[in-house]
């Protein structure tokens, strides 16, 4: 697999082959708080760069998540429909949302390394 | 996914208590002006699921206090609200809404007549804070002559909420425990002068405590040493009192609500129905006889999603027939909960409804408030 990379929207991706799965940083989950609800897509769907790729909701508010890139949704994360607080245990684990098949893996050259996206977070503050 | 950033700092007021919430490792949002905890490191669930199973420390210190002086202020200020003010024993308090000339709400309120000798021709409001700049330049212009607004703005609020609030307090103030749902004294609590109420916004038995700002950070810092109590923000503020069917200002209830639409009947005096000498009286006086054209309700949508403030209720046939107004996750209940305006003929409890969200259509049920049974401390 190759290196996990970020979004400035505070998506990660994995890359394995093809498939990229696709979760929130714990910064994100964080600032999101205790998430009640996760609304999925259906697997197969086409997504460009950019579109919602899912729905969170916390206790507080609604949020999108995007797709970090062009791909097509080949799993969701069925667990967080039981229990969306996997969000917040384990936002870079067991709290991914999708995967994707990413038909052009250089795509995710654009984004950053987890150094980048540390800097980036603590740039926020 | 999108963060909204934090609004600067600069511009926003603090509480006495703003050194404090940062040091517990509070998420400080900006709240009607105030740069307020919106939660603490254990998040709004286990805030809220701690003030209903033992004892949560809320700051609404960001709320307006005041006096009103006069001759018989209680009379004075009965012409700009619906409830019996006269009529309050001393030592008790009462919900009251401001009225327009339209019958609509300004804001909602709590009324006490303080019982403690030398406080003869005083009552003491609290008001919310996004409304109490004009809320008090809009009571001292309307009792100019009779009576006198004092702001009580170098004062801080602390409410203590849940089934361990009562004996945290006795343990600090013997005296609390003298005191039942709905009424107010005075007393000394770890030599700090303390005006203490049982009442509060979460349906469960507890107390808001009126105390000199400069002494509510060691006050507080000493409820904390306390074994069951743990602070409270805003967000799980707003889980609990939507728990407990109770209207937030701005959202539930606004200028162009009436107190009948909003079923908050029960906050007119019954004499008042017959009397009227409030301001709107004709107008709800009317709505109290022949039914309003919409009412509040309960709304349990269907599924896990939260339905959300804003969001439009329709009939079968997809024709609008109310909004929500309130809407969020309920960590009791563990489900979604809203409340809202839906037209009359809709509003019996059972009535199914529906609403959209996000493009589906989602099946919701009218269902009667309080969604939490209150458990208020009414004596033995």
């Amino acid at each position: 697999m190759s290196e996990r990379k970020y979004t400035e929207d505070h998506e990660w991706v994995d890359l394995d082959g093809d498939i990229g799965t696709v979760g929130i940083t714990d910064y994100a989950q964080e600032q999101l708080g205790d998430v009640v609800f996760v609304e999925l897509p259906d697997v197969g769907k086409t997504l460009s760069k950019g579109d919602e790729a899912a729905v969170i909701e916390s206790v507080k508010a609604a949020a999108e998540i995007y797709a970090p890139v062009d791909g097509e949704i080949t799993e969701v994360n069925a667990a967080l429909n039981g229990d969306p607080s996997l969000v917040n245990a384990d936002a870079g684990g067991k709290g991914w949302f999708v995967k994707l098949r990413i038909a052009d893996a250089s795509a995710l050259d654009g984004l950053m390394d987890e150094a980048g996206y540390t800097a980036f977070v603590d740039g926020l503050s | 996914m999108a963060i909204a950033s934090g609004a600067s700092a600069a511009s926003l007021k603090s509480t006495p208590l703003n050194a404090l919430h940062k040091e517990l490792g509070a998420r400080m949002v900006p709240f009607a002006g105030y740069e307020m905890p919106v939660q603490y490191p254990a998040g709004i669930i286990a805030e809220h699921s701690h003030t209903r199973t033992a004892a949560g420390l809320f700051d609404v210190s960001h709320m307006g206090q005041a006096v009103l002086r006069g001759d018989d202020p209680a009379a004075a200020f009965e012409r700009l609200v619906p409830g019996d003010i006269t009529g309050l024993a001393p030592g008790a308090m009462r919900y009251t809404l401001l009225l327009n000339e339209a019958g609509g709400i300004i804001d909602d309120l709590i009324v006490t007549r303080p019982g403690e000798s030398g406080t003869e021709g005083q009552i003491y409001l609290v008001v919310n804070a996004a409304s109490k700049d004009a809320d008090f330049a809009h009571i001292s212009k309307q009792l100019a002559g009779s009576a006198t607004l004092e702001r009580a703005d170098d004062r801080a609020l602390l409410a203590l909420q849940g089934p361990q609030a009562a004996a945290v307090l006795a343990r600090l103030a013997p005296a609390s425990g003298d005191l039942v749902f709905m009424r107010a004294a005075a007393m000394t609590i770890d030599g700090v002068d303390c005006f203490v109420s049982r009442a509060g916004y979460t349906g469960e038995d507890g107390f808001e405590i009126s105390l000199p700002g400069d002494a509510a950070e060691g006050f507080a810092r000493r409820l904390l040493t306390e074994p069951e109590v743990a602070p409270v923000g805003l967000g799980a503020r707003d889980s609990l009192r939507l728990e407990a069917g109770l209207c937030l200002y701005g959202h539930d209830i606004d200028t162009t609500t009436t107190p009948v639409e909003a079923a908050l009947i029960w906050a007119i005096a019954k004499a008042r129905h017959e009397a009227g000498g409030f301001p709107g009286a004709d107008v709800i006086l009317e709505q109290i006889a022949n039914g309003a054209a919409r009412r509040r309700v309960g709304l349990l949508p269907e599924g896990r999603a939260p339905v959300r403030e804003g969001a439009v209720i329709c009939d079968h046939d997809g024709n609008e027939i109310g909004r929500v107004t309130s809407g969020g996750h309920s960590p009791i209940l563990e489900r979604p909960i809203a409340m809202g305006y839906v037209a009359t003929p809709f509003a019996e409890p059972g009535t199914q409804v529906q609403v959209s969200l996000r493009g589906r259509t989602l099946a919701m049920t009218i269902a009667a408030m309080p969604f939490v049974e209150p458990k208020y401390y009414r004596g033995n």
